[in-house]
């Protein structure tokens, strides 16, 4: 069973509505214990970075999360803030994240300023490296996006793929059972559904 | 290079149906919303807009059941309007799984809300409507509450003043050319795009194709449209369209 992550914070249903569409189990829940006894957790999230610690903080799922995803090495998929948290601190409200992997999320500075913030709709990925999850994509995917914030890692490695908005950004990364997503598959079409569908079959 | 411009589909929901409106009047039926949105999921939509247009008129709250089952059906992302008055009523909405909220009437006496509901959302989730048509001298003025009630500022003002207020994006929203297949108005477009930094839909008036390619080369970060997605002319008979890749035609 996937367990979704609720916190208060975003948008759990759509992606619980996009795993129905595939057919694929999910539960969204506040449990600790089911949390624990998930096959896979998402931990999705709309928001600001402090706010989304604090509730995590509050409800006693940081350690869960952490214990999960870092000592059981279980898989795990942040979407957008969620994301975000995983990484070790973020310039928004300039807090400590989850640390689940050697990242830290900044704000968008851009030189060209045509370009807008927040970095919002559709864009493309261009995918450093080959993983479980990018099986099987279709032709000239493209994902939606909405934040002001990005994810930069400091090991190349765990970069899964990159998006080009005035500059190069983490779009996504995977380290072993952890996977990251800035953008918001289950809001992207058939193009998310096969990064979910993948993501299920971990 | 900036992102390619959304284009957007906008839904009026009214009595729990999806309706459609002429200059924001006569609202004629069109069909069950949950049916729209899921012909709009086949067409891989960027986005939608839903606009509860009873809400304001009528000092009402947004029709929570069915924008939650509208929110859950969609893939792609889905902003809501009408009735958003409170940071409580934003918030409940988000939890719904919206992940937009536009503002218009509360904004006549609350611009704090927009910073509000961003502080925990992000500016991302607030779009500020400015709704705007031509009087009887043919001055165009912003209004509030479903276009009755005029506004003291321009409306570059009100833009100036939303993005001030943190909004992340604007709505520009013609009455005059809502249903009437006349084209965008790209010359107050052009204008507010010079006039703030934020993102600027543009909004009535949609015809054909090519209002979206002159918006677009306008400034335009999106165009909505209701009318030319759900009608087929010249009768305005219900049919549900979408162009795909235009921007490659």
């Amino acid at each position: 069973m996937t367990s979704i992550i609720n916190y208060n914070l975003g948008n759990p249903k759509s992606i619980k509505n996009m795993l129905s569409y595939l057919g694929i189990d999910a539960v969204i829940s506040d449990d600790l214990n089911t949390l624990k006894s998930a096959d896979r957790i998402i931990l999705p999230g709309v928001g600001h970075f402090a706010h989304g610690m604090n509730q995590l903080d509050i409800l006693g799922m940081s350690d869960i999360i952490k214990e999960y995803a870092l000592t059981a090495q279980r898989p795990i998929l942040g979407i957008c803030l969620g994301m975000q948290l995983m990484t070790n601190f973020s310039e928004e409200g300039d807090v400590e994240g989850l640390c689940l992997i050697d990242a830290q999320t900044k704000k968008f500075q851009l030189q060209d300023k045509s370009l807008k913030i927040p970095h919002m709709g559709w864009n493309e990925v261009s995918w450093q490296k080959e993983s479980p999850v990018l099986h099987g994509l279709s032709e000239k995917p493209r994902y939606y996006f909405v934040h002001s914030y990005f994810v930069e890692c400091n090991n190349q490695n765990d970069v899964l793929g990159t998006t080009h908005y005035g500059q190069d950004f983490v779009s996504a990364f995977q380290h072993n059972n952890i996977i990251g997503m800035q953008f918001h598959p289950e809001k992207s079409h058939k193009f998310g559904m096969e990064l979910l569908q993948n993501f299920t079959k971990l | 290079m900036p992102l390619q411009p959304r284009i957007i589909p906008v839904l009026l929901l009214h009595k729990g149906g999806l309706y459609k409106t002429k200059q924001f009047k006569k609202p004629s039926y069109v069909g069950d919303p949950i049916n729209a949105v899921r012909i709009f999921n086949e067409k891989q939509v960027d986005e939608l807009m839903i606009l509860g247009i009873e809400c304001s008129v009528n000092n009402s709250a947004p029709n929570y059941e069915l924008i939650e089952e509208i929110a859950s059906e969609a893939f792609m992302p889905v902003a809501y309007g009408g009735g958003v008055k409170s940071l409580e009523i934003a918030k409940k909405l988000f939890g719904l799984g919206i992940e937009k909220v536009v503002l218009n009437t509360v904004l006549q006496h609350n611009t704090q809300i927009i910073k509000e509901i961003g502080d925990i959302y992000g500016a991302q989730a607030v779009v500020a409507c400015i709704d705007f048509k031509k009087n009887l001298f043919g001055k165009t003025n912003a209004y509030f509450k479903s276009g009755s009630t005029k506004a003291d500022q321009s409306i570059a003002q009100l833009a100036k003043l939303y993005e001030a207020a943190g909004a992340g994006e604007l709505l520009l929203n013609d009455i005059d050319r809502e249903c009437t297949y006349s084209g965008y108005n790209q010359s107050i477009l052009k204008k507010i795009v010079n006039t703030v930094e934020i993102p600027v839909v543009i909004s009535g008036g949609a015809s054909q194709v090519s209002d979206f390619s002159e918006a677009a080369q306008n400034g335009a970060s999106g165009m909505a449209a209701g009318s030319m997605f759900i009608y087929q002319r010249p009768h305005n008979a219900v049919l549900i369209s979408y162009p795909s890749n235009y921007f490659y035609s």
